[in-house]
């Protein structure tokens, strides 16, 4: 066991911490609504190599695991960066496990890897030929999405959406967009092409998991400075008891989904290499990738919607102004924990993992 | 990281279990609850003869922090007796840390046999979450002190060979510089011991000092040192050692009983929706209960005092098993309600137990305010309200 982070996951971690900060952070995401993208921080992310660092090194990426990516997404989250970064890497590294069908051009092209081909990921079953509320589909030149059992891609779009049009007005001001998937390509059909999907959307669901960490985590920042320095009856607010104990509850939460958005990264990377885990919730043994998975997204939303909702009321009526950042992540977190599903729906397809199916 | 236990960890474990497969019989779980005494010298023994002990003590021997989360995890998920271990234990570390030869050959040497108790003697009738303002007082006579007082919460005193007392022996400074920490053998004349019923099915008592004298060599730690002697048995205490995965028997009692249930509805309990989205989050917050548990661990294992993160894993392991078990309380309604060993109880028993033990998770070994004031005045940095 080890649960520090490699000196290479401290190095990657420092790097990104260093660039959101210097090139996102809350004064950019509010320059970026609404439609959530910085065409000027993605110019400057790919000159970093984010865009395929997930993609292996045989098929021309960086060679980095999820667990990788979840400490970059992490910092990401912190910053509440206007980046498709989580869709276009987890839609870059199922592009990139697919087999070449007609072998007239890479799953994976040059563009995709570089970024300078943005591709989003349709996490929910296409209806119909359409693909609704798509996370980044207002930003992105391609989108993969499953259709039935038939796993496609669309564009490349010349021109996207971005703030026109096509962008759908929402809660978090994410790049949302629906999309028409009628001249599709397929990539894939069958059994095969649904696993492919859902092995993706446990990749979303973890990295966009350790992405709700890191705004959490900032979340709870922005709240204790700004207990420590207002002041009411002659006192920083921060030093009643009943304000302490709004925040005291949140680090335990926010660290417990850091610790399993981390264990289901590790878990993915298993699975990748052929280890199956195990799902016995009567010992609370769980090494299963997707089991966690759905336990990440689940936890890390409890922990962000609760760090943002504690962190907006203890800022008093400034929480609720535009002014202040808090109003960003709260409503960030929000939509990034609903943006798949109903929390609760998810549990209960938790529950046909670990428990004996309903009849 | 690497969230897999190791080979060595994972082997001992494999080896715990082996043993709790021999050991933990019905008749062990069904005594320990019809005496409310969850201490079991046999079951202790058997542990110690099978070399599973010795590594039960923080800091001895050469077994890591990370095998002792893994012996007492494994008794609590199983439901086994391990209070009186866990403290017998945590006493036996601090012994270790800061003890004498004396107390190592008296008292650490025979613990490990499995065969002695210690029980712990901190809180008093006036002083719980106030800790430092106890009011027991040890008064230096030549080579003696004698001891005055009267102690509240002194589980497994009935049982027990030692207690550690925490008490005053200097009332003329601030309050946590003048308590000295000692071990008592509880045969000595003057002690009493009186039982405490609770409404749950475990047995605590009151205990009372009347002139009790004792040796100078059954001193722990420095005179006046004893807040400090507290501070290592609290940082063993809270999270590494048990009580941070009560929900784990808890959700798997409900969900076999979930799969035999009939739904006033129609159908089987464990086609509920509502049932299958509780089981859910609890098996998700049991994983973030362990996980929080293990990092303390880790902290310890990599020389560190996991003071906080212990805090952090008990505040959320004990909300979380209580909001639990009063969801599935209040599922399976009037069945339910129904006891241990009764007609038609759900889950044979255990929800009613589980309603009755939870409210005290968050009680003792440091309240839920007590370790909310810990994160945000060591952890967030907020000034102190107190």
């Amino acid at each position: 066991m080890d649960l520090d982070l490699t000196e290479d996951q401290e190095t990657i971690r420092a790097v990104f911490a260093a660039f959101f900060d210097g090139e996102t952070g809350p004064a950019r995401a509010r320059e970026a609504e609404p439609t959530g993208f910085d065409a000027a921080a993605w110019e400057r992310l790919l000159e970093t190599g984010a865009p395929g660092m997930g993609v292996p090194e045989a098929d021309g990426g960086g060679g980095a695991s999820l667990a990788d990516l979840a400490v970059v997404a992490i910092e990401a989250g912190a910053q509440i960066a206007p980046l498709p970064l989580v869709d276009h890497g987890v839609a870059a590294r199922l592009l990139s496990g697919l087999p070449n069908r007609n072998g007239s051009e890479p799953t994976v092209d040059e563009g995709i890897l570089a970024g300078s081909t943005i591709v989003g990921l349709a996490i929910r079953p296409a209806l119909n030929g359409s693909a609704r509320t798509v996370p980044s589909g207002a930003v992105a030149h391609r989108v993969v999405a499953l259709d039935g059992d038939r796993l496609v891609i669309d564009g490349p779009l010349a021109e996207v959406p971005g703030a026109g049009a096509g962008h759908l007005a929402n809660h978090g001001c994410l790049p949302l967009a629906h999309r028409d998937l009628s001249d599709a390509t397929v990539l894939a059909t069958g059994p095969e092409a649904v696993a492919a999907h859902a092995r993706a959307v446990d990749e979303w669901r973890t990295l966009t998991a350790a992405t709700l960490v890191g705004m959490a985590r900032e979340a709870l920042v922005l709240g204790v400075e700004y207990v420590q320095e207002r002041e009411q009856f002659g006192r920083p607010v921060g030093s009643f008891q009943a304000v302490q104990h709004l925040l005291a509850d949140l680090p335990g939460l926010i660290d417990g989904a850091h610790l399993l958005a981390s264990k289901a990264a590790w878990a993915g990377d298993r699975a990748t290499d052929g280890t199956t885990g195990v799902l016995d919730v009567d010992a609370n043994d769980v090494t299963n990738f997707s089991a966690l998975a759905a336990m990440a997204l689940i936890a890390a939303g409890e922990a962000a919607t609760l760090a943002t909702d504690r962190s907006l009321h203890v800022h008093g009526g400034y929480g609720f102004s535009e002014e202040y950042d808090i109003q960003l992540y709260y409503r960030r977190a929000r939509a990034l924990t609903y943006l798949l599903d109903d929390p609760a729906r998810e549990c209960r397809r938790l529950a046909g993992m670990i428990l004996e199916p309903a009849c | 990281m690497d969230f897999s236990l190791g080979d060595r960890a994972e082997a001992f474990r494999n080896e715990v279990r082996t043993f709790l497969g021999g050991h933990l019989t019905a008749d062990v779980v069904e005594r320990m609850h019809a005496t409310g005494t969850f201490n079991d010298k046999d079951f202790n023994a058997g542990l110690a003869e099978a070399g599973l002990l010795a590594g039960a003590v923080p800091g001895y021997g050469d077994r890591d922090p990370i095998e002792l989360y893994v012996l007492f995890n494994e008794l609590e998920k199983a439901g086994a007796p391990y209070d009186g271990l866990a403290v017998t234990m945590l006493v036996a570390g601090v012994i270790h840390a800061v003890g004498t030869d004396f107390h190592r050959a008296e008292v650490l040497e025979r613990l490990l046999t499995g065969r002695y108790n210690c029980c712990l003697g901190y809180s008093e009738p006036d002083h719980g979450s106030d800790l430092a303002g106890i009011a027991t007082r040890a008064v230096r006579d030549g080579d003696e002190w004698v001891i005055d007082g009267q102690k509240m919460w002194t589980t497994m005193a009935h049982e027990a060979d030692w207690v550690i007392l925490l008490t005053r022996t200097n009332p003329d400074v601030p309050k946590h510089k003048g308590l000295t920490m000692f071990l008592v053998p509880m045969d000595h004349p003057g002690i009493e011991v009186r039982p405490v019923p609770t409404m749950a099915t475990e047995r605590t008592n009151a205990t009372f000092y009347d002139g009790v004298r004792v040796g100078d060599r059954w001193r722990l730690g420095e005179v006046d040192g004893g807040w400090s002697v507290m501070g290592v048995a609290l940082a063993f205490e809270r999270g590494v050692m048990g009580g941070t995965n009560p929900a784990v028997p808890l959700l798997r009692h409900v969900r076999q009983w979930a799969a035999e249930a009939m739904s006033p509805d129609g159908g089987r309990m464990l086609d509920d929706p509502l049932l299958r989205e509780r089981l859910a989050r609890t098996a998700m917050a049991n994983q973030v209960s362990q996980l929080l548990t293990l990092r303390a661990a880790w902290i310890a294992a990599t020389g560190g005092l996991p003071g906080l993160e212990g805090s952090m894993a008990k505040l959320y392991a004990t909300e979380r098993y209580q909001q639990a078990v009063g969801w599935f309380q209040q599922m399976a309604a009037a069945e339910g309600l129904l006891s241990f060993g009764v007609d038609g109880s759900a889950a044979g028993g255990w929800i009613d137990y589980d309603g009755r033990h939870s409210p005290v998770t968050t009680i003792y070994g440091g309240t839920t305010e007590i370790n909310r004031n810990n994160v945000a005045e060591r952890h967030l940095g907020l000034p102190r309200s107190r």
